[in-house]
């Protein structure tokens, strides 16, 4: 019988392969805990003619970051040029400390990335802010992807509904909020980003590690859609009135509720909303956004 | 004969894996494959074009499901959201088996995303068994089990990595995806002959092989799928082929993709082996 349980050594060596390589990408001497790396591999690791435990262990610690760090990068491209190849890799590490995968996909990996950039800005330095915004686009991209679609209501449906009616949205529609209008710079980056992966061998820049040089954006609230039509990801501006209306419905309030949120924030005239809230439904019918909400969850929510 | 209960009696030939990169010459060719292998994970989405591929696919071709993250080795239970959603996509895609690794790589609800080795242990032959047959109750099709290539060996082992996969397989009753490239990978990185491997393993359980190539370094071989298939493992595959008959045989390639043609011919090479067992198979291969 072995000494050291299957649970011990799969606690041991999980805490190692996710501890954070140094610069030099090798393992560090020192466990978190403060033991040295080279006892900790060694007390359930078996050397070989050719490599140490210590090294046997490294093998292991390296792909798991190469395999994590990659995964980012792929989801959030223009991130990493907005904020520089060397700081988005510190930002990773930071980030997936704090939130390891908890998922069985790789796909949810980067879902929490955006609020848990809003707290720790430093990694983003004077771009933070923007950071944020791209981040959450980014991710929007990906939930708007592969999210659900469900059968949507046609605007005859909808307009047999009254105030106290509920609805939902289609699951891949994607309401993102941002402090600076950032949806062209994301798509201009991302084309940049696929042009420069269908060259082969093409010579980047020496300091490519670097931040990207942007033009001048300012800050101006902006509300986006990202949504799904035949397969493909699009980006949509909408009104502050549009935004606000979508996000009640999404948050399961009532229609009249909703409403209410959108034209009450945007301060609409009382004599223009009739006429305003009848074409965001139209708009709205026409992109297959509005669906009849799920009764299981509407039951468990009222 | 490996036509048996571990792949549903199926007679699939060869097959190669199904990659992104080789999605419109699939399309617009309509190549004549005998299947296709999908990783699991990235088809269990909610919707999309994931999923909207895989329908197109599925009109056309045969569809075996292989998985990354079931970790049958690990000591924490399964996401019952990850089963709830590999279920979903069994019935999707009518796979007549599925396949994931002997390993583990989850820890409380923590994942590394990587093919752990297990220590070869009686602990971890009961525990991994007991979660394999559940997993396989649960899907209600056959589950077959890969060995996977290794770069670290335990102190606790208390077998050799062959008598661990027998053990595990007889135990949950279950299938053995056998990778001949991952046995070649583990021989040279754990010093051990890779024949002996092979010739121990409980030929009436392969469900499936496995080829590839892999890389190598100055002090081990890494598993990468970028390479063609080497001479040595091709020496595996037709030991494997004898012992256990024709056998559904899928070429993986990862990384480095080449074109479609490249990698399906080099998948067809597999035909010089089952041509000498069963020709009637490496004809439903063509």
């Amino acid at each position: 019988m072995s000494t050291i349980s299957l649970e011990q050594i799969q606690r041991e060596m999980a805490a190692a392969v996710m501890t954070p390589l140094t610069p030099d990408d090798n393992m560090r001497k020192e466990a978190p805990d403060g033991r040295s790396m080279e006892r900790v591999a060694a007390s359930f690791i078996a050397p070989n003619s050719r490599l140490t435990s210590f090294e046997r262990l490294e093998i292991y610690n390296r792909q798991y970051w190469y395999r994590v760090l990659g995964a980012l990068a792929e989801d959030f491209p223009a991130l990493r040029t907005v904020i520089g190849s060397r700081a988005f890799d510190a930002m990773s590490v930071g980030y997936l400390k704090a939130h390891p995968s908890r998922s069985f996909t790789l796909r949810n990996l980067g879902g929490q990335l955006a609020s848990w950039l809003t707290t720790n800005q430093h990694f983003a330095a004077r771009r933070a802010d923007l950071a944020v915004d791209v981040a959450r686009i980014e991710w929007a991209f990906v939930e708007a992807f592969d999210g659900a679609e469900h059968e949507p209501l046609t605007l005859e449906q909808i307009a047999t509904l009254d105030g106290g009616s509920y609805l939902a949205l289609q699951p891949h529609l994607q309401l993102v909020e941002l402090t600076y209008p950032v949806d062209d710079l994301v798509l201009n980056l991302h084309k940049q980003e696929k042009r420069q992966a269908t060259e082969a061998g093409v010579k980047h820049d020496e300091d490519d590690h670097a931040p990207a040089k942007l033009p001048p954006i300012r800050r101006k609230p902006t509300y986006l859609a990202a949504h799904r039509v035949d397969y493909s990801v699009y980006y949509l501006r909408l009104n502050r009135g549009e935004f606000h209306t979508l996000r009640a419905i999404r948050a399961g309030r009532p229609l009249g509720e909703a409403i209410e949120a959108g034209v009450t924030t945007a301060r609409v005239p009382a004599a223009r909303r009739p006429q305003l809230v009848r074409q965001w439904f139209t708009a709205w019918a026409e992109l297959g956004w509005i669906c009849a909400p799920d009764l299981d969850r509407l039951v468990r929510s009222t | 004969m490996s036509s048996n209960r571990f792949n549903a009696f199926s007679n699939h030939g060869i097959g190669i894996g199904l990659r992104i990169p080789h999605y419109e010459h699939i399309f617009s060719r309509k190549p004549v494959v005998d299947w296709f292998e999908i990783i699991s994970e990235n088809f269990m989405t909610d919707g999309g074009r994931p999923l909207h591929t895989l329908d197109r696919i599925l009109e056309q071709y045969r569809v075996v499901q292989h998985g990354v993250s079931m970790y049958f080795g690990s000591v924490t239970e399964p996401d019952p959201e990850h089963l709830k959603r590999l279920k979903t996509l069994v019935r999707r895609t009518n796979t007549p088996w599925l396949s994931d690794h002997l390993c583990w790589g989850s820890v409380d609800g923590t994942y590394t995303h990587d093919l752990l080795p297990l220590p070869y242990t009686w602990e971890a032959v009961e525990r991994t068994a007991e979660r394999v047959r559940k997993v396989q109750d649960y899907l209600e099709i056959p589950v077959a089990v890969e060995n996977v290539s290794s770069y670290a060996a335990f102190t606790a082992s208390e077998m050799t990595e062959w008598e661990f996969l027998n053990e595990v397989v007889e135990r949950a009753d279950c299938g053995i995806l056998l990778d001949v490239n991952n046995i070649y990978v583990s021989s040279v990185n754990h010093e051990f002959e890779p024949m002996e491997y092979v010739n121990a393993v409980l030929a009436e359980r392969v469900a499936q092989i496995h080829i590839a190539g892999h890389s190598k370094y100055e002090k081990y071989i890494l598993d990468t799928h970028d390479h063609p298939v080497i001479d040595p493992v091709w020496n595996l595959y037709a030991r494997a082929i004898e012992l256990c008959g024709p056998t559904p045989t899928l070429l993986e390639w990862d990384d480095h993709i080449p074109s479609f043609d490249e990698v399906h011919a080099e998948a067809k090479k597999a035909e010089r082996y089952l041509n000498r067992t069963a020709p009637e198979m490496a004809q439903a291969a063509q």
